[in-house]
């Protein structure tokens, strides 16, 4: 099956990003799941404030700038792997190297049939 | 009348509904698709064995009949389905192996089953009747009576659990050993959990929840054969096995309820307190101690008393002591206040009692009850009858109202 693991990260993870042994984890782990031959898709993003936001408006579109600041995790990535089962997404969930202010989440990833 | 063939089937039904269900459910990783597959198995052999005959080998029966159903489901659903060509060869492999013996091996998935059911991507509060339906094959109304919902929404709260190991991918196998110990705490808790449901029902009032006690010491058993170097398997199969050993003893001649320190061991049951002993011992030799192995031992304090007719407090202040540590549970700690009361008085175990949390201790029966007691060998009257009334009125056994009536009584007439 695949699994999107979904990175949240907070405010200062993403200042930490420059750190080198934050960033050092991340390209390990990388290198990791491409050495396992499971990582289908994935992509790091840059910090919440790069983002606009369009919404529907009725017929009209309404662009805006970034996403709401106030919540504590802010989308910071994701990787889509391919693995048997929940437990063994799991077993990889625990090793990214999120700190204690972020969280992985796994999901299935849709099955179009 | 009920003819013999409708019994034949009700009686597979009931016997092998957990173990067809973990079978189908196993291959196919599909809670929903197995169980509506196996009812029309069902309902197809009420149709036909009244005209053919019983089969000899009535599950298998069944088993080829729910997997034609679920092969043919899952071609509907999708034709890219490339997984349903490995679950026909193990089915294959299966009905081969029933079916050659005159006594039939059937693989019992139902532990692996019980892993799925027990996951900690499922909420914690569905383990228990998601196990008691799936494993044990006990229909929701029953489950919902036990907990106390109505049925329509634990069959909803059910479902979505089901749809949630199918699409998440939540796999039916037992763990590997170093996922192994956490894991089996959820599988630990939810059978201890069925035990004391069943626990609970002894009164009568609720028939259906008796064969519950039964059914969790079964799949304590069950789990010890898969997994026997386990202390903390062995520890709670020990813990139960000392609760069922004074089932007896818990009710009077009259009916009246029975706290443990004045229950007549000569009511114990010897057998079943000895199994309880030896399990214990040999947990204990493999020195890997947890919160089952240390409530059994609490229980094997109590046992003891059968041969030395004292019991030591001591050595529970130090246990309970123990137990708080790993699971900080409210009822260990009321119990925990409860024993020290006996060691060190009632004045410092009220003084614990009055540390918990307000909240938490509102509507919790066993703290009003050792309140109420610890009040009373104060001498403080007042305030143990107002404590007696609460710990009756949240009492939900007429056999425990009854015993804290009695108590209540000889506070007021003082």
């Amino acid at each position: 099956m695949q699994y999107a693991l979904i990175i949240r990260e907070s405010a200062e993870d993403f200042v930490r990003r420059g750190d080198p042994a934050y960033r050092d984890g991340w390209t390990a782990y990388t290198k990791a799941l491409v050495q396992a031959g499971i990582l289908t898709a994935g992509a790091g993003l840059t910090p919440p404030e790069t983002g606009t936001i369009v919404r529907r408006k009725g017929e009209d579109h309404d662009v805006q700038d970034g996403p709401y600041p106030e919540g504590k995790e802010q989308l910071g990535g994701f990787y889509v792997i391919e693995v048997p089962d929940l437990d063994a997404a799991l077993e990889w969930a625990t090793r990214v190297p999120v700190s204690e202010q972020g969280s992985v989440e796994i999901r299935p990833r849709l099955q179009v049939a | 009348m009920i003819s013999d063939s409708d019994r034949a089937a009700e009686k597979v039904a009931r016997h092998s509904y957990g173990k067809l269900i973990a079978f189908l459910a196993a291959r196919s990783r599909n809670v929903p698709a197995a169980e509506d597959a196996l009812s029309d198995a069902l309902a197809a052999a009420l149709r036909v064995w009244p005209e053919r005959g019983v089969p000899d080998n009535p599950e298998g029966w069944l088993l080829t009949a729910a997997r034609r159903n679920l092969m043919q489901a899952a071609r509907h659903r999708t034709v890219r389905d490339n997984a349903s060509e490995t679950i026909a060869l193990a089915f294959e492999e299966a009905e081969e192996r029933m079916n050659d013996a005159q006594n039939a091996v059937f693989p019992d998935e139902r532990l692996k089953l019980l892993f799925a059911c027990t996951h900690p991507a499922i909420d914690g509060s569905i383990h228990t009747p998601l196990m008691l339906q799936t494993v044990l094959g006990i229909d929701a109304k029953t489950i919902a009576q036990a907990f106390v919902v109505s049925p329509d929404a634990m069959s909803q709260r059910l479902v979505r659990a089901k749809i949630k190991i199918r699409d998440a991918g939540i796999p039916f196998a037992i763990p590997e050993r170093h996922i192994l110990p956490e894991r089996l705490a959820g599988v630990l808790s939810a059978i201890y959990a069925a035990y004391g449901l069943g626990w609970d029902g002894l009164d009568g009032e609720q028939d259906s929840r008796i064969g519950l006690t039964g059914e969790a010491i079964w799949l304590g058993r069950a789990l010890m054969t898969i997994l026997p170097e386990e202390p903390e398997v062995m520890g709670l199969l020990s813990l139960m096995l000392y609760c069922e050993s004074r089932r007896h003893a818990r009710r009077d001649a009259d009916g009246v309820y029975r706290p443990l320190e004045e229950q007549d061991t000569r009511l114990w049951n010897e057998i079943t307190m000895a199994e309880a002993d030896t399990l214990l011992r040999k947990a204990g030799a493999l020195d890997r101690f947890g919160p089952f192995q240390c409530q059994a031992a609490i229980q094997s304090v109590h046992a003891t008393r059968r041969r030395t007719a004292a019991t030591d407090w001591e050595a529970l202040v130090a246990l309970y002591r123990a137990l708080i540590a790993m699971k900080p549970t409210l009822g260990a700690k009321v119990s925990h206040a409860a024993v020290i009361g006996r060691v060190e008085g009632a004045a410092p175990a009220l003084v614990l009692l009055d540390r918990l949390e307000q909240r938490a201790i509102a509507s919790y029966q066993p703290y009003w009850a050792v309140r109420a007691h610890l009040l009373s060998e104060l001498g403080e009257n007042d305030a143990a009858m107002e404590a007696y009334r609460i710990a009756i009125g949240l009492s939900d056994s007429p056999a425990v109202r009854t015993f804290l009536t009695g108590r209540l009584q000889t506070v007021i007439s003082r």
